[in-house]
């Protein structure tokens, strides 16, 4: 099971890709009410949205972004093309999910 | 009570620091794959030095009509304020989001190759601000500004 949901909407030549992630986007701030201690930072540093295997566009986040992020873009492309999103956390996971529009 | 959370804030940022600088020591070797995290402009306080970091020398931003931020007057939860920044100047390859009061001002910044202009997300706001849309087109750097009120602040606990 994914981590990343896509919603992929076309409008002539352009695909409207709507993103949801679940990542926790912990900040390294927040103190765990249980042991007093800082929650250590987990949060998407790299995103890229790919379009037929050519990357469209590249995002870094940080963690200002919020939990389970939600992303929205506007790439190039038509009906039947494959949007695949990527990203890579800061403590080096990653995971991919392609849909076709 | 507000003082006091930003002390604790602002002693916590030293500590997060050192785990990122574990953490791209990681990722190091993987960042074949995707876009290389620029490190430096995230970490940094000031809003101006995350600007050069992220772009060189691209000098200070220019306010224009052209940058659109769109961004709720009010946010009652500073957790998740959804945020839209466009772009209609042309040659537009990168967008940056930041929030100048947050720990850390730069938010998140996307590079165009061949998309639109254009992103949609919900950000973390540690107070009442600005939100900050910059594009960067030409070599120029573009801006503009919405003031968001925030009832709770949504980077510590």
């Amino acid at each position: 099971m994914s981590t990343i949901k896509m919603r992929i909407s076309t409008a002539g030549d352009v695909l409207d890709v709507k993103s949801l992630i679940q990542q926790a986007m912990e900040s390294g701030r927040v103190k765990d009410k249980a042991t007093g201690k800082l929650i250590p930072a987990d949060f998407i540093q790299t995103m890229t949205v790919s379009v037929n295997d050519k990357t469209a566009v590249e995002a870094n986040l940080s963690v200002a972004v919020s939990k389970n992020p939600y992303i929205n873009f506007k790439v190039p492309g038509k009906k039947g093309d494959k949007v695949t999103i990527a990203y890579t956390t800061n403590l080096g996971k990653s995971d991919t999910a392609t849909e076709t529009a | 009570m507000k003082s006091n959370r930003r002390v604790f804030l602002k002693g916590s940022m030293a500590a997060s620091a050192v785990g990122l600088a574990v953490g791209a020591g990681l990722l190091t070797p993987r960042a074949v794959l995707a876009a290389t995290w620029p490190e430096k402009a995230y970490n940094t306080k000031g809003f101006d030095e995350s600007l050069s970091d992220l772009f060189g020398s691209a000098g200070a931003p220019t306010e224009s009509k052209d940058v659109t931020v769109k961004a709720p007057d009010i946010a009652e939860n500073g957790a998740v304020v959804p945020v839209t920044i466009e772009s209609a100047v042309a040659g537009t390859d990168n967008i940056a989001i930041l929030v100048k009061g947050n720990p850390t001002p730069l938010v998140a910044n996307f590079k165009f190759v061949g998309a639109q202009p254009f992103a949609s997300t919900r950000i973390r706001m540690g107070k009442t601000d600005n939100v900050i849309g910059v594009a960067h087109a030409g070599g120029k750097l573009y801006m503009a500004e919405k003031q968001v009120k925030v009832t709770i602040g949504g980077c510590g606990g």
